[in-house]
């Protein structure tokens, strides 16, 4: 929106507009998404730094060493990169206006991610059964926690994309719908970006300790 | 039924859960079931419900939305002052022997829910009321960023404070301390329900205050009018702007410390045990590191209020506008540089402790600035000693003394002798009465005309005033002087006999406080009688200089008829200096917002959630939880959230004013 703030051609001063537009619809979103997000990291933040405080705390119990796969973590994080990849091609697809194949895209999106939590709950299943359960020791808390987060968002985030594929489907990729595809895109990298920071502080470095 | 059935349907709820033996809680109750009982059907005799519902519980509009974070906050004040009440006459009685008449599992409760009260259920929406009732009036904008997210804040604020109200007469409060720490809030010492109506309370209202966090700064950066650069906004926008930065960026926190905890004693996890790993120093790290800027989030909008307070009742343009706003950044940045200072004698060791000491002690220099500020802009004005200017004068000398006994306290040898002594107890009342509450004070009684359209009663405003002013004097100061005795904090007897005349004068403080309240809700039982002779047409009761009194009062749902432009700091000022001529043609109509009952709905499904999860009926959170997830995504297949106000409506509502504003001349 063009203003003249300076005074108008009789050298009045302006100090109302006369002819207004209103914002467009979903002019603060993406701020207040980001913003949203930036809350988000410092949930996690927190998360990193009690486990940083407690990760060695094994209370005589078992130790990364023991418990961490590192080929099945590997395998995991591929899983979670390659479907944020997919998500950027989905968000490609969706510039050209592409339904069906935003939707494709989407969908394959979302079996990464879904492949993602169900290697994540094998893992655990795995260690809880092995007795490496959340109240073995402090730094098993804190490795359930900071990973079960990260999970549970990437849980909401598979919730939110089929809320998404069925609104795209119903209604078309109308603008409403190309912003919220937006801000999931932002999530769905965040969380990638977390998960960055879980594979090499808990598990490689966890590993190393 | 059998006891597996009812042990499913009720969890650990029973009869033995309801406190009939402590005859102080059923008298309440007889007292509070009466009045509701009698609100009730009052509103159902008048057939207000409808009416309610649709003009104040569904709505968006970011003024009724304020005016309702108020009325929360004043009655919640009522509650958290009545626990106030039971532990000044319990101190004062408890000497020689005597037990006082509050045993002490109801007097460990009483000390907990009073401060948790006081800080998120009083000082935190009256706070958040003015920013919401103020800030988009102050840079000219409609609503805010996210009005539909803005309902549900409050109602999660709600949400919240009645599960606090509900832990009265439904099992019992956290026996903590309002923050209960581990490991005395952890699972084996605290097996009861007290700490989960804590967490859960907090969890609830602390959701609605993150989110309000958030389209608050996406309202200041976003909507603010043409011409207002963020150097041209009034610094209330300012205080505000810093205050919802500090909420975004220390909320989370306390939501992580609290679920922690909450693992801790539901799942048996171990972070904050003091076996198998656990560090019961890491939960006390981590919320005072909320804790710390949670003062600042509620001391800068008072600062910013007293600023146009201060301004407005001196006639003359703010001083040092700059230097205000840099210090309230400053402020902001420091706030989380200080938080070890709440535990210097926790074993940080000196170095430790030496660094948080003068961080602390340099968070005064930026707020002494700002009280020079405030003198200066006083300095050779025509002051006016209208209630609002009053309350900055009582805060501007009670603050200080406050701020002094914080830098004493600043001083890690000094605090190990006074910490967790009633010195600390009198230094934070110190500043958060003298800062906060006279701000909210301040600020009620300054846009009170412009949200109903006439003053508040001066008579009552003074009784009230001075009332709660010798009030505080008198029942703070005693408790410095017993501080530097060595009383401690939270204890419920007493031995030494000699101390009883302090507990007295304190006690004598608070009735004056008392009378204080009463005084002021007298004020606005008052005020709306005499409505029609305190009744402000102008729109500009104070001759004000920022763009809020620019529109009518009360203003209209849309703000303002045509979008302001700004050239001025003081906008408003800069337009009547200017010769403004108000346009009385040309309407168009306005883009607004529409209601909407999925915030209350959201949010009593998260309160039964809540509920289901203290007393571990896991069917009812199971089934609350499946209702939030249908009803919020339900919420976002609506599309149509907005309509327009048709340009016949804005004319009439324009044309009313004109006439009002002419029989005024």
């Amino acid at each position: 929106m063009t203003v003249a703030v300076n005074p108008s051609q009789t050298g009045e001063p302006v100090f109302y507009l006369a002819d207004e537009h209103p914002h467009p619809e979903g002019w603060s979103t993406s701020l207040g998404f980001w913003i949203y997000l930036m809350s988000d990291c410092l949930i996690f933040a927190i998360l990193f730094a009690t486990f940083g405080v407690l990760g060695g705390n094994y209370a005589a119990g078992p130790a990364p060493k023991d418990l961490f796969d590192l080929n099945l973590v590997a395998v995991n994080t591929s899983m979670l990169l390659l479907s944020s990849i997919t998500y950027g091609f989905a968000m490609l697809t969706m510039q050209q206006n592409k339904v069906a194949q935003t939707q494709v895209w989407l969908a394959i999106t979302g079996l990464f991610g879904l492949a993602f939590i169900g290697i994540e709950l094998t893992e655990f299943a795995h260690m809880i059964h092995e007795g490496a359960t959340p109240q073995r020791s402090a730094f098993l808390s804190a490795f359930f926690t900071l990973v079960g987060t990260h999970g549970l968002h990437v849980s909401c985030g598979l919730i939110w994309l089929v809320t998404l594929m069925v609104q795209v489907q119903k209604f078309g990729l109308i603008e409403a719908n190309r912003r919220r595809l937006m801000c999931l895109s932002m999530f769905w990298h965040f969380l990638d970006v977390v998960w960055i920071g879980v594979f090499t502080f808990v598990y490689l470095l966890g590993v190393l300790r | 039924m059998s006891p597996d059935l009812l042990k499913f349907i009720f969890g650990r709820l029973g009869f033995e859960s309801l406190p009939l033996h402590e005859p102080i809680v059923v008298g309440t109750f007889a007292v509070v079931a009466l009045g509701g009982a009698a609100l009730l059907g009052g509103l159902t005799y008048f057939r207000l419900w409808g009416y309610l519902w649709r003009e104040w519980f569904t709505t968006v509009d970011h003024k009724r939305i304020g005016i309702m974070y108020m009325i929360l906050g004043i009655v919640m004040l009522l509650r958290g002052f009545a626990d106030a009440l039971m532990m000044r006459g319990q101190q004062m009685l408890a000497f020689g022997g005597s037990e006082g008449y509050l045993n002490a599992h109801h007097y460990d409760q009483v000390f907990t829910a009073h401060g948790v009260i006081m800080i998120f259920f009083v000082a935190m929406p009256l706070v958040t009321g003015l920013m919401n009732y103020v800030v988009p009036l102050q840079i000219g904008a409609r609503d805010v960023s996210f009005p539909f997210l803005n309902n549900f804040s409050f109602w999660m604020t709600v949400g919240g404070a009645v599960l606090v109200m509900a832990s009265l007469f439904i099992g019992e409060f956290a026996r903590t301390g309002w923050l209960a720490y581990p490991p005395l809030s952890n699972i084996g010492y605290s097996p009861d329900v007290g700490v989960d109506y804590y967490i859960w309370a907090l969890q609830v209202a602390g959701v609605g205050t993150t989110l309000s966090g958030i389209n608050l700064i996406c309202t200041i950066v976003k909507l603010r009018c043409p011409g207002m650069t963020m150097m041209k906004m009034p610094v209330f926008t300012w205080t505000s702007l810093c205050t919802n930065v500090l909420i975004v960026a220390s909320f989370p926190v306390l939501t992580v410390v609290l679920a922690l905890l909450s693992l801790d004693r539901y799942v048996g996890t171990n972070f904050f045990t003091n076996d198998f790993g656990g560090s019961p120093m890491m939960y006390v790290n981590l919320i005072w590191i909320w804790g710390h800027p949670e003062v600042y989030i509620l001391v800068l909008p008072a600062f910013g209020i007293f600023s146009e307070v201060t301004s407005t009742f001196s006639g003359k343009r703010l001083f040092g506008y700059t230097s205000m706003v840099y210090a309230t950044v400053v402020i902001t940045i420091l706030s989380y540089l200080v938080w070890l200072h709440h535990f210097f004698t926790m074993g940080s060791g000196a170095s430790v402790n030496s660094f948080f000491g003068i961080t602390t002690m340099i968070i005064s220099i930026p707020t002494g600035a700002k009280m020079f500020n405030w003198l200066f802009t006083m300095y050779r004005g025509r002051i006016r000693y209208e209630l609002p200017m009053m309350w900055t004068i009582a805060f501007m000398l009670t603050f200080v003394i406050g701020g002094m006994t914080g830098v004493l306290l600043a001083v890690p040898p000094a605090d190990f002798v006074l910490h967790n002594s009633l010195f600390l107890i009198a230094h934070f009342h110190n500043v958060i009465i003298g800062g906060v509450v006279f701000g909210a004070f301040a600020g009620i009684s300054y846009w009170f005309p412009k949200a109903f359209g006439f003053k508040l009663d001066p008579f009552w405003g003074k009784m009230s005033f001075w009332f709660w002013v010798t009030g505080f004097y008198l029942a703070f100061m005693p408790l410095y002087v017993l501080g530097l005795m060595g009383v401690t904090r939270r204890l419920r007897v007493f031995d030494d006999p000699s101390l009883q005349i302090w507990f007295v004068i304190a006690a004598i403080g608070a009735f004056l406080v008392l009378l204080g309240i009463l005084s002021m809700l007298m004020q606005f039982a008052v005020s709306f009688l005499r409505r029609e002779q305190l009744k402000d047409v102008t729109g500009d009761p104070w001759d004000a200089r920022t763009l809020e009194w620019a529109t009518s009062s009360p203003p209209p749902d849309y703000n303002f008829a045509f979008t302001p432009v700004v050239h001025d700091n003081d906008a408003w000022w800069d337009m009547k200096r200017r010769g403004y001529q108000r346009p009385l043609t040309g309407f168009k109509p306005i883009h607004m917002p529409s209601s909407t009952g999925t915030g209350i709905i959201l949010a009593g499904l998260a309160t039964a959630m809540g509920f289901g999860l203290i007393w571990y009926m896991w069917w009812l959170a199971a089934l609350s939880f499946a209702g939030l997830l249908v009803v919020g995504i339900g919420h976002t297949f609506n599309y149509h959230r907005d309509f327009d106000i048709p340009a016949e409506d804005v004319i009439r509502t324009e044309d009313a004013r004109t006439k009002l504003l002419a029989g005024a001349k």
